[in-house]
């Protein structure tokens, strides 16, 4: 991160086009790639824009606000001369800003002269810490089976009308209160909150806030809120905008910070949208080739580094449109990411909360912060063997829709009931219930002593003796 | 060195435009702007060039000038090149974070390899020698046990009129001179060769021993030979990451090279704090002494992404050119095919199927063929092996990167979603993948372990297709309508599924199986197929042979019997004979 102050530059009347959101600018000398404007309407008010392409004599702009009530007459822009920056501080956390950063819960601008880059710097893969502590997080199918870890990407991958936000909520909720559910990470050392809202109704927003302000957090988180009224293209903005003030907080404030973002869906709709103006070849379902490279440069911001004691741990939390998985977003969003936690429609009609489809989850990060020394010895066998008896047991739903249940063999039927209760006893818990990891170890155990030992070929014997409670009489 | 060769007429993210001199050529390394960031040439019209840029662009202007160098985009080579990590584009990143700190910054300007270190160098050419491209001058001590061969470039040849005596010197220090003609060359360890251009050999030598890697699926059932090409390809989570990581540590090659390409910086991390800890199985010393690491990230400049296969595969043909088996590992090959698509986009060309340039194939083609095990042109013989992984979108095989990397691979390794989420790793579909290799390698496995690989791998096979049959038929009426023939493939198989297939990465037993472990294994599972189908056959029925205690025994083996302990298994095979023929008396009469 730099100090830039910004300076007035050049002011150019001449519009030449204006489309959609973008819009060219002739005239302008020495206009750098991708740097700020300001843009002055008939009327004199002024909105800010980004120069996406530059030639001989013009510029492409993109006008974040959106070109409603420019004309090509009236308007005139003004180069800025610096790539958009925010700035960053401390005090910022407890106060919400618009989606570039700007105060609007009425306080004053942030009292600093520490300005940072929106677009931030590629982590230097040899500066980086292995994440490898993990955070507890209440949740049986987060801590159990797909753990998180601190500096991990993770994101909710969601539909519409299913309970992310209180997922999201309850997440942040509990692993920052680690401290009472006994979770040693926490101790002593500062956290806080970033939240950036894309697009999604003034009342998800309110609904963290609340959240927010009754865990007694309202003071350690700082809000940046593009709403769905708010202009789209702001939104290509607002993430970077938050994740350059958990920069600065993790890395030189020495604070864990918790990123999350939302919706990502409709921050990609954005970008597709922008791309389109500009008539680029798109790749798959209108989006922009560079669609990867972009959400990447977003994702990519968390962590850890040698040089801090903090961290940066991100929650993105995106719909997929139509419940598809294979769509851009969700797809190239779990090639970047460690991970996912996927949350499945019929398991939320089943009345399951929180209703995380476990085998379509996963924590890549999980196999280096559980098990000996960390969590407990059995906990990364444990989990597969959860896993795969989960596994089975659609298999054999879907044998028994054919042939009925009556008719499957005596350990399919085991499995129908070990699947019920798994679905039942340990993926469902109330929106209020912190569980330590040892509770969920042990309701996974009580789970697994529902099948004969001889399926259980992923723990070990010694596991089996130690904590399997089942009256299985074969071998 | 470096002169004006045009100004700045247009930019848009990596690619900028110029009009200037007519002399730059195509693909030369360019300076780019004001702060002369690194670039390439990668189009020329009249006195316009369309030049891609490795850097973040972000702040530049038009009417900056830019500066050509009259070289092609090259790395360097000698000695240093070990243990190292490096960007796309060769650039060191532990010294970039020596002087920017975490965050990598631009404008870095920093020697690929050190100009400092000294190495102990013995010669092995003497004055009067006549020599050709690619003899090997003398050696030089890479690590305490690894000979770095210093060769000549390919393109000189002459005779030697001076070497340097034994001793230690940096790879700048002179170690010979050469008379080419009338010309005198000094001679030094370090050379520099085009990224883009192949480096030459003699021929290639038939591709007929396996590359071991330890990993049971890959071994036994699909494996990769020697100076062969293999793909990869999988959905997100599919387990991509975890194979390369496990082939570059226990892979049987002498170097190996790690191209993180387009993926995550924590991947990157986590190689890089492992390897010096893991011991290599062969050598004895940490794993980091044989790799070289290139890392561009998704986050780094997309044309260094680009950038990145090349430098890898060049780092690989280099000391496959010294002699070594060496395998390469690209993650991932997909991203890399969208920085092509990313840079063609800007350059607003003629796209083909979803987006691509035209000349995708081209391009993968020409990275797979440069694969082989081959005759050097110092007589020796060396092998440059590649593993890339394919990220095709939504998990569907049918897109173009898929397609066609499939064309110039022998070895497909296909990773499968469900079998991911059941948590069955490696998720190596073994119905879906291939390899062409087989028969290649057949007569190495029989040499090795006196065994008849390829028959027991065939007869395996040949009972999971059998497998795929039944279980179709299960899934309409269920297992009890089988006849207990049938039910008895399906208990071997499932021996062979989760007793050998299942191989667990980050369990320090299972993690590597030595190839005599692994044809134990198969050997074993075999025997108690053969021997339950005879007693089945005799109307015992399945549950009992089900429900034999060995059964667990087998499936445990993988992470109960350690590769020094292959001794365990004539006590696991001794339980079957116990525990089948019991029954087999009951039944016999
Ligand atoms: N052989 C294996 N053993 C154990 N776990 C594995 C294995 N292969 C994959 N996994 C698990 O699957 C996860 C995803 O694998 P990864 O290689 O990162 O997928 P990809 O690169 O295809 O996205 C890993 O984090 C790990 O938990
Ligand atoms: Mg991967």
């Amino acid at each position: 991160m730099s100090d830039v102050t910004v300076q007035g530059g050049q002011e150019v009347v001449g519009v030449s086009r204006i489309e959609g959101p973008i819009m060219v600018v002739e005239g302008g000398t020495n206009v750098s790639y991708d740097e700020v404007v300001e843009i002055k309407d008939g009327r004199g008010n002024l909105r800010r824009g980004r120069v996406l392409e530059v030639g001989e004599g013009f510029a492409v702009v993109q006008v974040f606000a959106g070109s409603t009530g420019l004309s090509i007459d009236g308007t005139s822009v003004r180069f800025l001369g610096t790539t958009l920056h925010i700035p960053v501080a401390e005090e910022m956390l407890g106060r919400i800003f618009d989606g570039l950063g700007t105060p609007i819960d009425g306080g004053p601008e942030p009292l600093t002269d520490r300005y940072a880059d929106v677009n931030g710097q590629p982590i230097n893969p040899t500066a980086r810490i292995y994440p490898r502590d993990y955070i507890q997080t209440g949740i049986s199918t987060i801590d159990g089976v797909n753990t998180l870890l601190r500096g991990q990407k993770l994101p909710l991958f969601s539909g519409a009308g299913m309970p992310h936000d209180q997922l999201a909520a309850q997440i942040v909720r509990q692993a920052t209160l680690g401290k009472e559910a006994g979770a040693p990470q926490t101790e002593g050392e500062e956290f806080a909150i970033v939240f950036a809202a894309m697009g999604v109704k003034n009342d998800v927003a309110d609904y963290f806030r609340r959240s927010f302000t009754e865990s007694g957090a309202l003071t350690r988180v700082a809000m940046f809120l593009n709403l769905a009224d708010d202009p789209p293209v702001e939104r290509v903005v607002t993430p970077r905008a938050a994740l350059t003030l958990a920069e600065y907080l993790a890395y030189e404030r020495d604070m864990h910070v918790l990123v999350v973002l939302t919706d990502m869906t409709n921050y990609g709709e954005a970008l597709r949208q922008i791309s389109n103006v500009r008539g680029e070849v798109p790749s798959r379902k209108g989006y922009p080739g560079y669609l990867y490279s972009d959400l990447a440069s977003l994702y990519e911001r968390t962590g850890r580094i040698r040089t801090s004691k903090g961290s940066i741990t991100q929650i993105p939390i995106l719909t997929m449109p139509n419940d598809d998985i294979t769509h851009p977003m969700p797809d190239l969003t779990g090639y970047i990411t460690e991970g996912q936690i996927v949350l499945g429609r019929e398991l939320n009609f089943a009345g399951v909360y929180p209703p995380v489809a476990v085998l379509p989850s996963l924590s890549r990060l999980m196999k280096d912060g559980i098990g000996k020394g960390r969590t407990r010895d059995d906990h990364p066998r444990w989990g597969a063997q959860l896993y795969a008896g989960y596994a089975k047991t659609q298999d054999v739903r879907a044998l028994a829709s054919v042939i009925g249940e009556e008719e499957l063999s005596e350990v399919d039927q085991k499995y129908l009931k070990f699947g019920r209760a798994f679905e039942r006893e340990f993926v469902n818990q109330s929106f209020t219930e912190n569980r330590t990891i040892e509770r969920t170890l042990e309701i996974g155990w009580k789970l697994l002593s529902m099948l004969p030992k001889s399926e259980l070929t992923r723990v070990n014997l010694d596991e089996i003796e130690k904590y399997y409670k089942g009256d299985d009489a074969t071998n | 060195m470096s002169d004006e060769v045009g100004k700045i007429t247009w930019i848009s993210g990596p690619v900028v435009r110029a009009r200037g001199s007519r002399k730059v050529g195509m693909l030369e390394l360019v300076e780019v702007g004001t702060e002369r960031l690194v670039g390439e040439v990668i189009g020329l019209k009249g006195d316009q060039m369309t030049v891609q840029v490795y850097e973040e662009t972000a702040g530049m202007q038009t009417g900056a000038p830019i500066y050509g160098t009259g070289l092609p985009l090259s790395v360097e080579l000698g000695p240093g090149l070990i243990q190292s990590i490096y960007d796309g584009v060769q650039r060191p990143l532990p010294l970039i974070e020596e002087a920017m700190g975490s965050f990598i910054n631009r404008g870095a300007r920093f020697d690929s390899i050190s100009r400092e270190k000294k190495w102990k160098y013995t010669p092995q050419v003497k004055v009067g020698d006549e020599v050709k491209g690619g003899a090997i001058l003398g050696v030089a001590m890479e690590t305490d046990t690894f000979e770095h061969r210093v060769m000549l470039n390919p393109d000189d040849s002459g005779t030697i009129t001076w070497v340097a005596p034994a001793g230690e010197y940096t790879v700048t220090e002179p170690i010979a001179k050469l008379k080419m003609g009338k010309e005198e060359k000094t001679l030094t360890m370090l050379q520099r060769w085009p990224v883009r251009r192949a480096r030459p050999f003699v021929n290639r030598r038939g591709a007929n021993i396996p590359l071991i890697t330890g990993q049971r699926i890959l071994d036994t059932f699909f494996p990769v030979a020697k100076g062969g090409a293999a793909g990869i390809p999988g959905p997100f989570g599919s387990g991509k990451t975890v194979t390369q990581h496990s082939i570059a540590k226990w892979a049987d090659a002498e170097v190996i090279v790690y191209i993180g390409c387009g993926e995550r910086g924590n991947e990157m991390t986590e190689v890089l704090q492992e390897f010096p800890h893991l011991i290599d199985p062969r050598s004895g010393r940490p794993l980091m002494e044989r790799t070289v690491l290139i890392a561009n990230t998704s986050n780094m400049p997309v044309a260094a992404r680009e950038a990145s296969i090349y430098t890898g595969i060049t780092i690989a043909e280099y000391y496959r050119d010294m002699g070594y088996h060496v395998a390469l590992m690209a993650d991932s090959t997909s991203r890399w095919a969208e920085a092509l698509r990313e840079v063609s986009g800007r350059l607003e060309e003629m796209p083909a199927e979803e987006g691509y340039p035209a000349y995708l194939a081209g391009r993968l083609a020409e990275f797979y063929e440069r694969a082989g095990y081959v005759n050097n042109l110092n007589g020796s013989q060396g092998s440059v092996s590649i593993v890339g992984a394919v990220s095709p979108p939504g998990g569907d095989f049918s897109e173009p990167v898929t397609q066609h990397t499939k064309r110039f691979i022998r070895c497909f390794w296909a990773l499968d979603k469900s079998l991911a989420s059941a948590r069955h790793f490696p998720a190596i579909n073994w119905l879906d993948s291939y390899s062409e290799y087989l028969e290649d390698v057949a007569s190495w496995w029989r040499e090795k372990t006196g065994k008849d690989w390829l028959g027991m791998r065939n007869r395996a096979m040949e009972l999971l297709s059998e497998e795929s049959r039944l279980s179709q038929i299960v899934k309409l009426v269920g297992p009890d309508a089988l006849p207990f023939t049938e039910r008895m493939v399906l208990e071997t198989t499932r021996l062979i599924r989760e007793g050998i297939l299942q191989q667990n990465a980050t369990e320090a037993v299972d993690a590597y199986s030595s190839i005599e472990k692994q044809i134990r294994m198969l050997e074993l599972v075999l025997y108690f197929h053969d021997r339950g189908m005879a007693i089945v056959k005799r109307g015992a029925p399945i549950s009992l042979i089900h429900d034999l205690p060995v059964v667990d025994r087998i499936i445990r083996a993988k992470s109960t019997v350690t590769n020094e302990e292959l001794h365990k298994f004539e006590e696991i095979q001794k339980e079957i004979d116990e525990q089948m023929g019991q029954l087999d008396a009951e039944y016999r009469s």
